[in-house]
C-alpha cells in the first residue's frame, strides 16, 4: 500500500512538470485586442466585470528574464532606467496610472500612450510583448518570488527583482504631470 | 564584385563537399593554413608519435609479463615474498631506467611546447597586420574591423574576410556569457570572457575558406554558434573591404522599396541595423551587406531565398531557443522584404 | 624493588605459566564470547532499524547500491546523448533536453556516483584490512550516507520536474549566475553541498579509523596499499572540497542574493569562479582514480601471488601525485587570459604528475612480470586498466601543452581523454574490485563466465565509443553540442560512437544480471576463495557484525602469508559493549579501548534539517534559519544523547560471562594492562 502510494504521488509529480521552468521558444500570439482593454471599473449596465487575463508568462522564469533582457535591448530603460521616475513614469512602485493587469500593461505597450510612451505596435511581437509584460509587473513584485528574475550581470542600481517586495498596485486615475 | 562574391560562393559549395572526408578537410586541426596553426600541427604530431610508441612499448611490457599463465586457481600457488636479490636488482633497474626515459620525454615535450606556445603569442604588430574586434554573443559573432582612419570602420557580423599572408590580431570580448573563438585551420582557441580582454594572432598563408565554431558552452544554441573566415589575396580583400564600409545599397525597384519599408514598420528595426537607414540598432547582427555573406544564422544555413524566408519567419525551427523571434508577415511583404535584403550587396 | 616485593613477583609469574586450561573449556568458552559479541553488535530491525543502522558494512553496501543506481541513471543519460549525436540534424532531443541531459550525466557521475562509490569501498573494506571492529565514527558514516542520498534525490526529482541544471557541470559563470533563468542552477548549486558534505564526512571517518584503529603490529610502513589510497584520497578530499562549496555557495549567493562576486561590472571577476571550481577539480579526478590504483594492487598480489614490487616507491607515489593533484588546476584554463608564463607552471606540474604514476605502472608490471598468472575476471579488469588508462594519460600529457590545448579543450578529444582516464583508471578497477571483492560481501562468488563476457563487451564497447572522439575532436567538434551540420563530417564516427554505446551498455546490464542471478546462485566462496594475504580474508563471508572476534597482532605486510596462524591477539575487550582497540598512529601500539557509538536516529535528523536549510533555503531565506535551529537541537541530542554503545539487556540481567585469562604464553607476548 505505502510503496504504491508511493510510486503514485512520484507519477503525479512527474507529470506535471514543473510550470516554472517551462521554455516555449514560440508562443501564441495573444489572446485579446489592445484596444479592448477598459481602463475603468464602472460598467454601464449589466454587462459583467471583465476578468483580468492570466498570462502564462507570470509563471515561467524563463520569459520574465528574456522581458528584462527585452527591456535593456529595446530601450525602455532609455526611459524607464532602473525602475523609471526619470524620464518616464517608475514602474517599480505601487502607482499604475493605466492599469496594472496583464491586458493593461500590453494595451500601454502597444497603443502608446500621452506625454511620450511610443507605440509599438508591429514592433515587438507577441510573444516578447507577453515576456516584457511579465518583467514589468515582477518590477514591482507582483509575481511568485521564484519566477522573477535574478541580477544582471551589469552596474546595479537597485535590487534584483526576486528580492523586491510586492508593492499592492493603486490605481490613480490622473496621468503624470 | 558580384562576380567575386559568386566565385567565393563556389569555392565554399566545393570545399563544404570536399569536408565529407574526415580527415584533411576545413575545421580540422591537423590541417593547417597558416603558422599558428602549423606549429601547433607539428607538435601534435611529434607528441602523437612519441605517445604511441610508449603506449606500444607499455603494451608489450604488459604482455610479456602475462606470459606464464595458469589455469591453476591462485590458492594452489603458494605465494612467494622475496624475490632472488639478482630478479629484485634487475627490476629496479629497469624501473629506474624507464622512469629516467620518462622524465627525459616528458621535459623535451615542456621545451618542446612552451616555444611553440612562445611563437604563437609573440608580438607580430611590427608587420603592419590587421586589426579586429570580435564579441561573442548568444548566439552570433559581431565582427568589427578597426582602422585608424574612422571612415574605414565597418560591423558586420560571422563572416570574417582577411588578407592572406598578413598576420591578424583578434580582440576578443564576449558579451554575455563566455564563448570561445576557435578557427582550428588557423591556430588554438581563445575564450571571449565578459570584463576581460583576450587576444589572439592568427595568419593564413593560403587562399581558402575555413570554418570555426564556438568552443565553450554558451547555452541553447552553442552548437550551432559558428563563423566562417575566408582568406584571399591582398587585392580581393582590399576590394571587399572597400565595399563593405560603403553604406547599404539604396533600393532601385518597387519591389525593394516596398521592402525597406517593411524592415523598417516591422520588429526587425528594433534589432538589426542597415547603415544609410533609420534602422540603428546593434542588438542583433549588423545587415548593411547581408546579401554579401555566405551564410545566415551564424553560419547554419547557407545565404539562400529559401532559408532566408525560412528564417524570418521561423527562425525557432532552425535555432531553436535562439533570440530572433517569429515574425508573422504577409507572404507579399515577405516577398518584398526578400528582395531588399538580397540587394544589400 | 624490595624482596618482598621481588618474590611477589615470581610467584605471581609462576602463576601465570602454570595455568592451563583444556581444548574443550576453551571452545566452549570462545562460543559464549562469539554469542555475546553478536548480541551486543546485533544490527537494528525493521523500518526503525533500518533508519538507525551505522553497521559500517550496511552503510558501504547502501553506498554502493545507491551509486550503482546512480551509475545506471548516468548511463542511460549518456545512451540518450548518444542516440541524438547519432545523426546530423537530429530531432530525438531539442537542445533545453540535451543541455540538461548532458549536466545531469556529467554531475550524476562525477558527485553522485565516482566519488561516493570510492568512498563506499573504503568504508566497507578499510577497518576489515586494519583489523578493527568498525570504523571511529559511525553515526558520522551514517550522516554521510543520507546526505549523499538526500542530495542525489533533489537532482533526480528536480531533473524528472524539468528543473534539472543545464549550465554543465561545472557550471561557468556567467552563464550559470545572470544567464540561467529558474531555480536549475540552484539545485545544481545546494546538491553540490550535499556532495561535498557526505565525502567529507567519509573523509574523516576513513582518517580516524586508518590513524588510531589499527590493530597491533600494524605499523605505518605495514599498511595495505588499499589503505594507503583511500588515506591519501581522504585528506585530498579535506582539501579539496571546501573550494568546491565555495565556488557554489557564492554562486547561489550570487543569484538568490545580489552579491557580485563574479559580476565584472561590480568589481567582480568570471575567472574566479573557475580558479575557485578547479581547484576542487582537478584533485576530484584523483580523489576518483587514486581509490582505483588502491583497487589495483590487491588484486596483482593475490593473483601475482607475490608481494608488490617496490611498496616503498608505491605508497611515495600515491603521495606525491596526491600533492601534486592539488597544483595543475589551470590546465582547464588554459584558454583564458591567464599570462603564458603562469599557465607553463601548470604545463610542467601536469607533465609531472605522470611520473608517479608511471611508477606505480612499472611496479605493477614488474609485480606480474614471470608469476604464474590464472586470468580470472577481476585480472581481466585490471589489465584492461593498462591499456584504458594508459592511452588516457598520454592524451593527458598531450592535453597538459598550453599550445596543443588551444587546439583540444572543449572538443571531443577532451571528452575522449576524460573518458579514457576516469573509466579506464576508476571504473575498470572498480569493476574488478566488485568481482574480486563481491565473495567477501555476500559469501558467493560471481559467475566467472558472464564476468568474462562483462569484460570484454565493456571493454570493446567502451574503446567503440571514445576511441573516434580523439578524430572528432581534431577534426573540429567541439564540446556540449546538442547537434551537428552534415557537411561538417562527423556523421560517420559519431554513429560509431553512439553504436559502441550500446555495446558497453550492455555490458553493464550483464553485469547486473551477474549479480542479481550470484546473489542467491553464487558458488559458495568461503572466507578465502582468492588465498589473499590482507586482513579481511581472514573472517567469514560475509563478515560477523562485529568483523574480528580475537584481533590478530599483524607480523608483516601481508598478515595471512607471513604466519598469522601462530601470532598473538587481542584480548580484554569488553563482549557487552561496542568496544574497539586504540592504537598509535605510526607503529599501532595499543593506547586504550574506546567506546563505539550503536544505532542511532540522530544522523538523519541532521541530515534532514540540512535538507532543510539547504533545499528550502533556495525559495525562502527563513528555511535558512529554521533548518539551523533544528540542526543544532539535533546536534544537541546527538552529542549529549546515549551513544547506545552497550548490549542492554547483559547490563539489566547482570549476566556476564568471566573473561578467560590469558593462557601459556611468556610474558612477554602478553597484552599490556591498560
Amino acid at each position: 500500500m505505502f510503496r504504491q502510494l508511493l510510486l503514485c504521488s512520484f507519477l503525479c509529480l512527474f507529470v506535471a512538470s514543473c510550470k516554472r521552468e517551462e521554455r516555449k521558444f514560440s508562443q501564441p500570439p495573444a489572446q485579446f485586442k489592445s484596444y479592448d482593454v477598459t481602463m475603468s471599473d464602472v460598467h454601464p449596465g449589466s454587462t459583467g466585470v471583465q476578468q483580468p487575463v492570466k498570462s502564462a508568462s507570470d509563471e515561467h522564469a524563463y520569459d520574465t528574464n528574456e522581458g528584462k533582457r527585452l527591456f535593456t535591448q529595446y530601450n525602455c530603460s532609455g526611459c524607464h532606467a532602473n525602475g523609471g521616475g526619470g524620464m518616464g513614469p517608475p514602474l517599480m512602485d505601487a502607482q499604475w496610472i493605466y492599469g496594472s493587469n496583464t491586458e493593461n500593461i500590453y494595451s500601454t505597450i502597444v497603443e502608446g500612450r500621452p506625454n511620450g510612451m511610443p507605440s509599438f505596435r508591429q514592433k515587438i511581437p507577441d510573444a516578447q510583448l507577453q515576456q516584457i509584460v511579465a518583467y514589468v509587473k515582477s518590477m514591482s513584485g507582483q509575481l511568485r518570488k521564484d519566477v522573477e528574475p535574478g541580477r544582471t550581470d551589469d552596474m546595479n542600481a537597485r535590487r534584483s527583482e526576486q528580492r523586491t517586495e510586492r508593492k499592492t498596485p493603486q490605481q490613480t486615475t490622473a496621468p503624470p504631470q | 564584385m558580384t562576380s567575386k562574391t559568386n566565385t567565393i560562393s563556389r569555392i565554399c559549395q566545393c570545399l563544404l563537399a570536399l569536408s565529407v572526408s574526415s580527415c584533411g578537410g576545413i575545421q580540422n586541426a591537423v590541417n593547417p593554413a597558416g603558422p599558428q596553426a602549423d606549429s601547433l600541427s607539428r607538435l601534435w604530431w611529434l607528441m602523437f608519435t612519441v605517445c604511441s610508441v610508449v603506449f606500444v612499448l607499455v603494451l608489450i611490457a604488459v604482455l610479456l609479463a602475462l606470459r606464464n599463465r595458469t589455469s591453476e586457481p591462485p590458492a594452489n600457488t603458494p605465494p612467494l615474498l622475496e624475490l632472488p636479490p639478482e630478479q629484485q636488482r634487475r627490476r629496479r633497474n629497469a624501473i629506474i631506467s624507464a622512469v629516467t626515459v620518462t622524465a627525459v620525454i616528458l621535459f623535451v615535450f615542456l621545451i618542446v611546447s612552451y616555444s611553440a606556445g612562445r611563437s604563437l603569442t609573440a608580438d607580430l604588430a611590427h608587420k603592419n597586420g590587421l586589426t579586429i574586434d570580435v564579441t561573442g554573443h548568444q548566439w552570433w559573432w559581431e565582427v568589427r574591423y578597426n582602422d585608424a582612419d574612422a571612415s574605414n570602420i565597418f560591423t558586420t557580423a560571422n563572416e570574417i574576410h582577411i588578407p592572406v599572408g598578413v598576420p591578424v590580431l583578434f580582440n576578443l570580448h564576449g558579451a554575455d556569457v563566455i564563448h570561445s573563438f576557435w578557427v582550428p585551420n588557423l591556430g588554438g582557441k581563445r575564450d571571449l570572457i565578459p570584463g576581460k580582454n583576450n587576444s589572439a594572432w592568427y595568419q593564413a598563408d593560403k587562399p581558402g575558406v575555413f570554418r570555426g565554431q564556438c568552443a565553450e558552452y554558451c547555452g541553447l544554441q552553442h552548437a550551432q554558434m559558428a563563423l566562417w573566415i575566408v582568406a584571399e589575396p591582398q587585392d580581393q580583400f582590399n576590394a571587399w573591404r572597400q565595399s563593405q564600409t560603403q553604406t547599404s545599397m539604396t533600393p532601385t525597384t518597387d519591389s525593394q522599396k516596398r521592402g525597406q519599408q517593411v524592415f523598417l514598420s516591422a520588429p526587425c528595426v528594433m534589432c538589426h541595423a542597415i547603415n544609410g537607414t533609420p534602422a540603428g540598432s546593434n542588438v542583433g547582427p549588423n545587415l548593411t551587406h547581408i546579401a554579401s555573406r555566405n551564410t545566415i544564422a551564424a553560419a547554419t544555413l547557407s545565404n539562400t531565398r529559401e532559408h532566408l524566408a525560412q528564417w524570418i519567419k521561423d527562425s525557432q525551427s532552425v535555432k531553436p531557443g535562439n533570440k530572433m523571434p517569429q515574425n508573422n508577415l504577409g507572404e507579399a511583404d515577405l516577398q518584398a522584404l526578400l528582395d531588399y535584403l538580397q540587394s544589400l550587396k | 624493588m624490595s624482596e618482598s616485593q621481588k618474590a611477589q613477583k615470581t610467584a605471581e609469574a609462576a602463576e601465570v605459566s602454570n595455568f592451563t586450561i583444556s581444548e574443550e573449556e576453551l571452545a566452549a568458552a570462545m562460543e559464549r564470547e562469539r554469542g555475546e559479541l553478536e548480541k551486543t553488535w546485533a544490527r537494528p530491525t525493521g523500518v526503525w532499524g533500518w533508519l538507525t543502522d551505522t553497521d559500517h558494512k550496511a552503510i558501504a553496501l547502501r553506498y554502493i547500491v545507491t551509486a550503482f543506481i546512480f551509475f545506471v541513471l548516468g548511463g542511460l543519460e549518456a545512451a540518450l546523448m548518444r542516440i541524438q549525436l547519432a545523426r546530423p540534424n537530429n530531432h530525438f532531443l531539442s537542445p533545453d533536453q540535451y543541455n540538461q541531459i548532458f549536466t545531469v550525466h556529467g554531475t550524476t557521475m562525477m558527485f553522485l556516483f565516482a566519488v561516493p562509490i570510492m568512498t563506499a569501498l573504503g568504508i566497507y573494506l578499510v577497518p576489515l584490512m586494519i583489523g578493527a571492529r568498525d570504523v571511529a565514527f559511525p553515526r558520522v558514516n551514517l550522516f554521510g550516507y543520507y546526505v549523499y542520498l538526500i542530495g542525489g534525490i533533489l537532482l533526480y526529482a528536480a531533473f524528472f520536474l524539468n528543473t534539472g541544471p543545464d549550465a554543465g557541470w561545472f557550471a561557468y559563470v556567467p552563464l550559470s549566475s545572470a544567464y540561467s533563468p529558474g531555480k536549475r542552477v540552484d539545485i545544481w548549486a545546494q546538491m553540490i553541498t550535499f556532495t561535498e558534505l557526505s565525502a567529507l564526512a567519509g573523509a574523516v571517518v576513513i582518517i580516524g579509523s586508518v590513524f588510531k584503529m589499527r590493530a597491533p603490529g600494524m605499523s605505518i610502513n605495514r599498511l595495505p596499499l588499499f589503505v594507503w589510497a583511500q588515506l591519501i584520497t581522504s585528506f585530498m578530499i579535506i582539501f579539496a572540497m571546501p573550494s568546491v562549496m565555495l565556488a557554489s555557495g557564492l554562486l547561489a549567493s550570487d543569484r538568490l542574493i545580489d552579491t557580485h562576486f563574479f559580476n565584472p561590472a561590480e568589481g567582480g571577476d568570471p575567472i574566479l569562479y573557475q580558479h575557485l571550481f578547479w581547484f576542487f577539480g582537478h584533485p576530484e579526478v584523483y580523489i576518483i582514480f587514486i581509490p582505483g590504483l588502491g583497487f589495483i594492487s590487491p588484486i596483482i598480489v593475490a593473483f601475482a601471488r607475490r608481494k608488490i614490487f617496490g611498496y616503498t616507491a608505491m605508497v611515495l607515489s600515491l603521495i606525491s601525485t596526491g600533492f601534486i593533484g592539488f597544483g595543475l588546476w589551470v590546465h582547464h584554463m588554459f584558454a583564458t587570459p591567464i599570462p603564458q608564463m603562469g599557465q607553463s607552471f601548470f604545463t610542467a606540474a601536469s607533465m609531472v604528475i605522470s611520473i608517479p604514476t608511471g611508477v606505480q605502472i612499472f611496479c605493477w608490471i614488474a609485480t606480474l612480470w614471470g608469476s604464474r598468472l590464472n586470468l580470472k575476471t577481476p585480472l581481466l579488469f585490471v589489465l584492461g586498466f593498462f591499456w584504458v588508462f594508459v592511452l588516457g594519460g598520454l592524451t593527458g600529457v598531450m592535453l597538459a601543452s598550453v599550445p596543443l590545448d588551444l587546439q583540444i579543450h572543449d572538443t571531443f578529444f577532451v571528452v575522449a581523454h576524460l573518458h579514457y582516464v576516469l573509466i579506464g583508471g576508476a571504473v575498470f578497477p572498480l569493476f574488478g574490485a566488485f568481482y574480486y571483492w563481491f565473495p567477501k560481501w555476500t559469501g558467493r562468488l560471481l559467475s566467472e563466465r558472464a564476468g568474462r563476457l562483462n569484460f570484454w563487451l565493456m571493454f570493446i564497447g567502451f574503446n567503440l565509443v571514445f576511441f573516434p572522439m580523439h578524430q572528432l575532436g581534431l577534426n573540429g567538434m567541439p564540446r556540449r553540442v546538442y547537434t551537428y551540420l552534415p557537411e561538417t563530417g562527423w556523421s560517420t564516427l559519431n554513429l560509431i560512437a553512439s553504436i559502441g554505446a550500446f555495446i558497453l551498455a550492455s555490458g553493464v546490464l550483464v553485469f547486473i544480471i551477474n549479480v542479481v542471478w550470484a546473489y542467491r546462485a553464487g558458488m559458495v566462496a568461503g572466507d578465502n576463495p582468492w588465498a589473499a594475504e590482507s586482513l579481511e580474508w581472514a573472517v567469514s563471508s560475509p563478515p560477523p557484525n562485529f568483523n574480528f572476534h580475537n584481533i590478530p597482532v599483524v607480523q608483516g605486510r601481508y598478515p595471512l602469508w607471513e604466519g598469522i596462524e601462530n601470532a598473538p591477539v587481542v584480548r580484554g575487550l569488553s563482549t557487552t559493549k561496542r568496544e574497539a582497540l586504540v592504537t598509535s598512529v605510526m607503529d599501532a601500539q595499543p593506547e586504550l579501548r574506546f567506546e563505539i557509538p550503536g544505532p542511532s536516529i540522530w544522523p538523519l535528523m541532521v541530515a534532514l534539517s540540512a535538507a532543510v536549510m539547504f533545499i528550502v533555503g533556495i525559495f525562502t531565506p527563513w528555511a535558512i534559519l529554521t533548518g539551523a535551529i533544528l540542526a543544532g537541537i539535533a546536534l544537541t541530542c546527538w552529542f549529549f544523547g546515549d551513544p547506545n554503545y552497550e548490549n542492554h539487556t547483559a547490563r539489566e540481567t547482570g549476566k556476564k560471562s568471566p573473561t578467560i585469562s590469558p593462557v601459556s604464553r611468556p610474558p612477554e607476548l602478553q597484552p599490556k594492562e591498560i
